[in-house]
């Protein structure tokens, strides 16, 4: 059993509506109780889709238990099946559903219905919604494609030139309730195009069950996002000899590897730039003197892997930042992220719990943190800005305006979405140094949250007075104390890294066997570390 | 019983279950915590339905059951006791915790009514263990408050002093108004079930008179009456002839004399009329369909209908019990259709074919209802918001009238010169 007050990802049967809703022409019969439908707002209201989820909940009652569930979920599927005329029929149980072991999937498959059953098994106590997602395409384009005669498992890079046409690929992964999806997809086809590449499938995001009878027909799979279509990339690798890209194409760097890997892949030679002008504005703009003050920036990163992954090689490869902490909530994605924490001599933090997420954001003291919309309220109670860069999905992450993460473009919406909230932190910087000044509005708004400049006054004061408590607790455990002058200079230190300074100089004087600390004690600790 | 045509359904239904109550009854009584024994998708489904993120600790949380659990209930059992110890040594400034059931909990027949008794001994003096269940394969949405208000009621000190004891949970500031009029009536002696924190319980016995501020609260009534409470019949407090007439039930039974009530209540109603006349303009002649949810349902569609004029096209309860109803369904015109239970497509059908002005409905629908051309209001705002009461007529309308109103805004031409 686990105490859980929040999680970031549901169960797995939501992760099969997700597949489900994605798609043209399939439908969902889902063995579950009343309640259970709640579901459907995550994709009318958050992402605020003008159509109901495709899928049809049996709702059983208590008072159904004692009678003949499996009739009751009969008539639900054979009423789906004539009210919606689906394509594709997708059968499976939520949590509760599959402790009574009704087998919804044979009873379907029984039932003589001439359309594609795709029995589903997702086992609600062990897994996720992401696990769940992934598992229902791979079991639709298995279920879809078992009949089909599979192709010379040799594979041919250049068939696509002695068949004098295009090379052309499918993109896997993109999903409704994702990250940007919707937009990414756009880009990459728009990035394809421009390098001559054809799309032959987009999958499951609007795709119908007869898009992926033709999967088998593409000469290379992009996997975009692993999490989703892995599984199903590799099966098409192993049963039609078709390869997959490993690149996801997040920040102009993994842009460029991404390119590259797909012209080796297609026997395509090198990419060249298309035009002399640079495709994303984020190289410049990283150079540019303006972003001096990013240098070294302390950043937390946390989110799906795939995201979490490629913003810890932006940040540190393409922005100049420093990763003071990487990890990721999800479980199928540990291995990867562990390795490229090592890469950044970090260990990688591999939780569920969003409490422990924000004890590892206070202790590496970031001044950014890059995470999900759970990590952006941790951020805003510790004052620190933040950007959300992955799922769990939130209205605000499924912008009006065009907003890839993917591709050039999506790089430089990365760039403005990482460093406005950081320009944002000295802009607090400079709130905090002039508020003083009789000019100043009482209730200017600040970014972070909707804290009045009053409201931050009083922080101010209580981390003050915090301080003050920790000086008199420290001299009776006979820790160094700060001086009236050493805490007055330690004020006029910015408020996003002051408690970070406060903890090193406290370090550094225990460490030299400083009784008080003063002005001197703080630029003694501050060139120890420099050091 | 008037003439309303009482009709039932049955086929999927789109409502939540019990479990949702929880969003408003944790803010209600905040020293309590409810801890949900259930899956992940529990815990998922209050986290969607509440905005838990703004919380830096919600007080609410879920014992999400893992696959070991399901293999021995014994062993579920030791894993309970050790998750809410971890729980209470985290939040000592609990003082009642609830344990709440779930479809899984319920399935697996884990008795949570033995594991609360289990920790109640093991806690004394430090909190109160309850249990109720809030399954949605037993419960629809708001009966997760019945469920939990009956879980108290075996708690509550015996008295059989006179006194009005309101039932239901009320925004607090509704609550205080209610209190100041009846005390304004000459009622001495008024509580309220849930209280606003959960060890002030009010008493109870034969000299209590309870007032149902809510219409979902059918187990906790039968309790209070089990115990000597008298439980007086009106409609429930929403719009201003619902309100004066749930009032007036009271101070009948305190023996109030009517002089006294009339000079009281008669300069508060012409000022909500007066207030409510904006709104009435708006809705007045415009059909309204209302898809089960809330169970408030029916005392709305009365308020919407013999106050604002709106044309009832049809008024869905997720259930109906016509004890607790009956003046309600009295009050509702001639011939409507009240429909129990639901076929959320069939249902929506009719909505198609009826076309009405606007519909209330639930948060999974109202988007795709809007997207066909369809002015919606989500019902899960009802709960939150205050609404009961005299002086809330207005708000109450407002909330039906603001979507009609925003699309005349969004269809107007201002600007002449554009």
């Amino acid at each position: 059993m686990e105490l859980t007050l929040w999680t970031y990802e549901g169960p797995p049967h939501v992760g099969a509506m997700r597949i489900a809703s994605s798609m043209k022409d399939v439908h969902y019969v889902l063995h579950a109780p009343q309640g259970d439908t709640y579901a459907d707002l995550l994709f009318t209201m958050i992402e605020r889709r003008g159509k109901r989820p495709p899928v049809t909940y049996t709702t059983f009652q208590a008072r159904d238990l004692g009678g003949d569930t499996a009739e009751l979920v009969k008539g639900h599927i054979r009423e789906a099946v004539e009210r919606f005329k689906p394509k594709t029929l997708l059968v499976g149980e939520s949590c509760t559903a599959e402790l009574i072991q009704d087998q919804p999937g044979s009873l379907a498959q029984g039932m003589d219905l001439k359309i594609p059953i795709v029995s589903l098994e997702l086992p609600a106590y062990s897994k996720k919604e992401n696990w769940g997602a992934a598992e229902t395409f791979y079991q639709l384009v298995r279920g879809l494609l078992i009949n089909q005669t599979k192709k010379n498992i040799e594979y041919n890079p250049t068939i696509w030139k002695d068949e004098g046409r295009r090379p052309k690929v499918n993109l896997l992964g993109p999903t409704l309730l994702g990250f940007r999806c919707r937009d990414d997809v756009l880009e990459i086809q728009k990035l394809l195009g421009a390098h001559g590449i054809d799309i032959n499938v987009i999958a499951p995001l609007n795709a119908s069950p007869e898009d992926i009878l033709r999967l088998t027909s593409a000469d290379l799979n992009i996997c975009l996002y692993p999490e989703i279509a892995e599984s199903v990339c590799s099966w098409l690798q192993r049963n039609y000899g078709i390869p997959f890209t490993k690149t996801v194409p997040i920040g102009v760097n993994a842009t460029k590897d991404f390119l590259k890997e797909i012209y080796e892949l297609l026997g395509m030679g090198n990419p060249i730039s298309q035009t002399d002008v640079e495709p994303s504005k984020m190289p410049w703009y990283s150079k540019s003197v303006d972003s001096n003050y990013l240098t070294g920036k302390r950043v937390f990163i946390f989110g799906d892997g795939t995201h979490a992954i490629a913003a810890a090689r932006i940040a540190t490869e393409e922005l100049g930042f420093k990763v003071v902490g990487l990890g990721t909530y999800s479980r199928e994605m540990a291995r990867p992220v562990r390795a490229a924490a090592k890469d950044l001599g970090l260990e990688a933090l591999i939780s569920n719990n969003y409490l422990e997420v924000e004890a590892a954001i206070t202790e590496s003291a970031p001044e950014l943190v890059l995470g999900t919309q759970m990590e952006r309220h941790s951020a805003k109670r510790l004052g620190i800005p933040c950007a959300v860069i992955s799922t769990p999905i939130h209205v605000q992450d499924v912008p009006a305006r065009y907003s890839p993460q993917m591709g050039w473009e999506g790089a430089n919406v990365i760039f403005d979405d990482w460093v406005h909230p950081l320009m944002m932190g000295l802009e607090e910087h400079l709130i905090g140094m002039f508020r003083h000044d009789f000019e100043f509005v009482d209730g200017h708004q600040s970014h972070l949250g909707h804290q009045s400049i009053k409201q931050d006054l009083k922080s101010d004061l209580q981390s003050e007075k915090k301080l003050l408590d920790i000086s008199n607790e420290q001299s009776a455990n006979n820790e160094p104390v700060w001086t009236p002058e050493g805490k007055e200079e330690l004020a006029k230190i910015p408020f996003f890294v002051r408690g970070k300074v406060r903890r090193n100089t406290e370090q550094y004087a225990r460490q030299a066997g400083c009784r008080n600390i003063d002005s001197e004690t703080l630029y003694d600790a501050k060139a120890h570390f420099h050091a | 019983m008037s003439g309303a045509n009482l009709l039932k359904e049955s086929g999927p239904r789109e409502v939540f279950c019990g479990l949702t109550s929880i969003v408003w009854l944790h803010r209600r009584m905040p020293d309590a915590f409810f801890l949900v024994v259930g899956s992940r998708t529990c815990a998922h489904l209050i986290q969607s339905a509440a905005g838990v993120m703004i919380f830096a600790e919600p007080r609410f949380g879920t014992a999400i059951l893992e696959e070991k659990d399901l293999a021995g209930l014994a062993d579920a059992h030791e894993e309970l006791d050790r998750v809410v110890k971890d729980l209470l040594a985290r939040r000592p400034e609990i003082r009642t915790l609830f344990l709440v059931g779930s479809c899984p909990s319920e399935v697996i027949k884990l008795d949570l009514g033995r594991v609360a008794e289990r920790l109640n001994e093991a806690l004394i003096g430090q909190v109160r263990v309850l249990n109720y269940s809030g399954s949605g394969i037993e419960t629809t949405f708001t009966q997760g408050e019945d469920g939990a208000l009956k879980a108290l009621v075996p708690l509550m000190p015996k008295s059989d002093d006179q006194q009005l004891l309101i039932v239901g949970t009320l925004a607090n500031s509704v609550e205080d108004r209610f209190i100041s009029i009846f005390k304004r009536l000459g009622i001495k002696q008024i509580s309220s079930l849930p209280p606003r924190q959960s060890t002030d319980l009010p008493s109870i016995g034969s000299g209590t008179k309870v007032l149902l501020a809510q219409p979902y609260l059918t187990e906790t009534a039968k309790a209070l009456k089990h115990l000597g409470a008298e439980i007086l019949s009106a409609p429930f407090p929403l719009g201003v002839e619902g309100s004066i007439l749930w009032m007036k039930e009271a101070t009948k039974s305190f023996g109030i004399n009517d002089s006294l009530v009339n000079s009281t209540l008669e300069p508060l109603k012409l000022r909500a009329i007066k207030a409510l006349q904006p709104y009435k303009e708006k809705l007045s002649g415009k059909k309204l369909f209302l898809l089960p949810e809330s169970q408030l349902e029916l005392p709305l569609a009365r308020f919407l209908h013999r106050e604002c004029g709106m044309e009832l096209i049809e008024v869905g309860t997720p259930y109906l019990n016509r004890e607790m109803m009956k003046m309600e369904l009295e009050l509702l015109p001639e011939g409507t259709r009240v429909m129990e239970g639901q076929h959320v497509d069939k249902q929506l059908d009719r909505v198609r074919e009826y076309k009405p002005d606007l519909v209330v409905c639930g948060m999974g629908l109202a988007n795709p209802l809007e997207a066909e051309g369809i002015s919606t209001k989500w019902s899960i705002e009802l709960v939150f918001s205050p609404i009961h009461g005299i002086d809330q007529a207005a708000d109450l309308a407002e909330l039906f009238a603001r979507p009609l109103h925003r699309n005349e805004l969004l269809n107007q031409k201002v600007l002449t010169t554009a």
